[in-house]
């Protein structure tokens, strides 16, 4: 009998103790980003989704904590999946209330990761459930894939260069199931004819956004006009 | 024969209705860039209300350029009739009038004074042409201003780069005028079979509906003729405004996705020009011209 209470105590002992150290990797993560006030920064956006022919076009993005965030195409037309989704880090573990739970380890592209789920408390929160990799010799966030209540479910995937210290990244791969998105049919005043193996190639493929940055200006000090 | 090309030209611009055209070209163009200026928002609302629901388009959609391919969507189907006007006109309308007979004691041929009539058709369809690109595109490009252009086909969405769109215009006008110039044939050839202008119109025009008609339905029947009907191919001004992209579907600038097809439909529609013009002229060299 206290062989099986002493093993239920370790177990315990090991699983919040897990849960505390996924936590504090968390704010340790959070306490990085916290670092970095506002910040713009100048890039180059490419639509890969196989229903949208878009051109590959100079963006510009502004961020100010805690959570505002704009894009913005340098003279042209954008297009972005909906869904909440900002393509900053900082929204990724900007939850108020949440529980963190370590789920081992992986390896994102040749880094070594710790594979962190995150819950939201709130029960009416859009996000369902948060995961991250977070690369812990480094402190930053190599890859998150997020569940939605209302726009499913989409990756972003983070490469880092000189701005890493600041937990900045290079590029961001935004991907996202394109099956759900549709087209509406009757408006489109266009009567032309696609062949069954391109209406083929269109269906199930993963949609994708990446973002090239360079030029980051960190905590200019934006105005808050910027981002009405 | 170049002496007679003005004589014809003359004749056209000396009649009211040729004007007609002008003022009606004139008066949609403004009313659909008087509607878009005021109620323009809720227009691309409207148009991309489901597209909305699950992207954020951010930019300015409705520009010039846009504004124009909208007009040439709606007018290339309207401005046939306008073409059938003077076209089909242009024989019949000298058969009407008793001027006919006294037009062939000219000392050219046949084939000179028909092909003159037919030039000067052709020379106003062009203009015709060029009136719709100075209100449809430089006017709306005035108003508008210009930006990417955001196409809705019915299988994809594509944005051309504004800096990669005026040349596809070009293009686009220039395939344009070939198709009207298969309407003037079509107007001019029936023109020989009536002794007045309305049938030939009206004829004309019949042809037109009746064949897009053949061209739009999707039925297997008809899919058969599709490929030889002129109409199936006046559509294919649309090609210019869709580009190829490579394997990271990144847009390959300056490039049209099936070229092919424009160059098909080119030689189809002058095949048409030919087989209307050519045949006329057959037909009338070996008539017997009593008015």
């Amino acid at each position: 009998m206290y062989k099986f209470l002493l093993l239920v105590f370790v177990f315990c002992y090991i699983n919040v103790n897990a849960q505390e150290q996924a936590m504090q990797l968390v704010q340790k993560v959070k306490a990085k980003l916290d670092v970095v006030n506002d910040y713009t920064a100048e890039g180059k956006m490419r639509t890969d989704v196989t229903f949208i022919k878009a051109p590959v076009g100079k963006v510009k993005v502004y961020y100010k904590k805690p959570n505002k965030f704009r894009l913005e195409r340098n003279g042209g037309i954008s297009i972005l999946p909906k869904g909440g989704i900002s393509i900053n880090i900082s929204s990724m573990i900007v939850v108020n209330g949440y529980m963190a739970l370590d789920a081992g380890t992986a390896v994102v592209g040749t880094t070594n990761t710790r594979v962190i789920k995150l819950l939201p408390n709130a029960e009416n929160s859009d996000i369902i459930l948060s995961t991250l990799y977070i690369d812990e010799a480094n402190l930053v966030i190599r890859k998150s894939v997020t569940t939605t209540r209302e726009n499913g479910t989409y990756e972003m995937e983070m490469f880092y260069g000189k701005f890493i210290s600041y937990g900045l990244p290079d590029k961001v791969i935004f991907s996202f199931n394109t099956k759900d998105y549709k087209l509406p049919k009757g408006v489109t005043l266009e009567l032309d004819d696609v062949d069954q193996a391109t209406k083929e190639k269109m269906k199930g493929k993963k949609g994708k956004v990446e973002i090239i940055y360079a030029n980051y200006a960190i905590n200019s000090g934006l105005a808050e006009s910027i981002f009405k | 024969m170049w002496k007679h090309l003005q004589i014809e030209l003359y004749k056209i611009f000396h009649r009211p209705r040729t004007y007609l055209a002008f003022a009606a070209i004139t008066a949609l163009i403004g009313v659909i860039q008087l509607g878009l200026k005021v109620d323009g928002k809720e227009y691309t609302e409207f148009v991309m209300a489901d597209f909305a629901g699950s992207f954020s388009v951010d930019g300015k959609i409705l520009n010039g350029y846009f504004i124009c391919y909208v007009i040439l969507q709606l007018l290339l189907v309207h401005v046939p009739l306008l073409i059938a006007l003077i076209a089909a006109d242009m024989i019949s309308g000298e058969a009407n009038m008793g001027t006919l007979r006294l037009l062939l004691t000219k000392p050219q041929s046949r084939t000179e004074i028909l092909l003159a009539k037919f030039f000067a058709s052709v020379i106003y369809t062009i203009l015709l042409l060029i009136w719709i690109a100075i209100m449809g595109l430089f006017l709306s490009m005035a108003i508008f201003g210009t930006d990417d252009l955001f196409i809705m086909k019915s299988s994809y969405v594509v944005v051309v780069k504004s800096s990669d769109v005026f040349w596809r215009y070009c293009g686009a006008f220039c395939f344009a005028a070939l198709a009207m110039t298969t309407v003037a044939a079509l107007g001019f050839f029936l023109s020989f079979f009536a002794e007045n202008s309305i049938g030939p119109i009206v004829a004309t025009m019949s042809v037109i509906i009746v064949c897009t008609i053949l061209s739009t339905m999707n039925i297997p029947l008809f899919n058969l003729i599709k490929p030889y009907l002129f109409t199936s191919h006046m559509v294919t001004w649309k090609e210019f405004f869709d580009f190829k992209v490579n394997d990271a579907n990144e847009a390959i600038i300056g490039s049209i996705q099936y070229p092919e097809k424009i160059i098909k439909s080119a030689i189809v529609l002058v095949l048409h020009i030919i087989g209307f013009v050519a045949g006329g002229i057959w037909y009338f060299k070996k008539k017997d011209v009593l008015s």
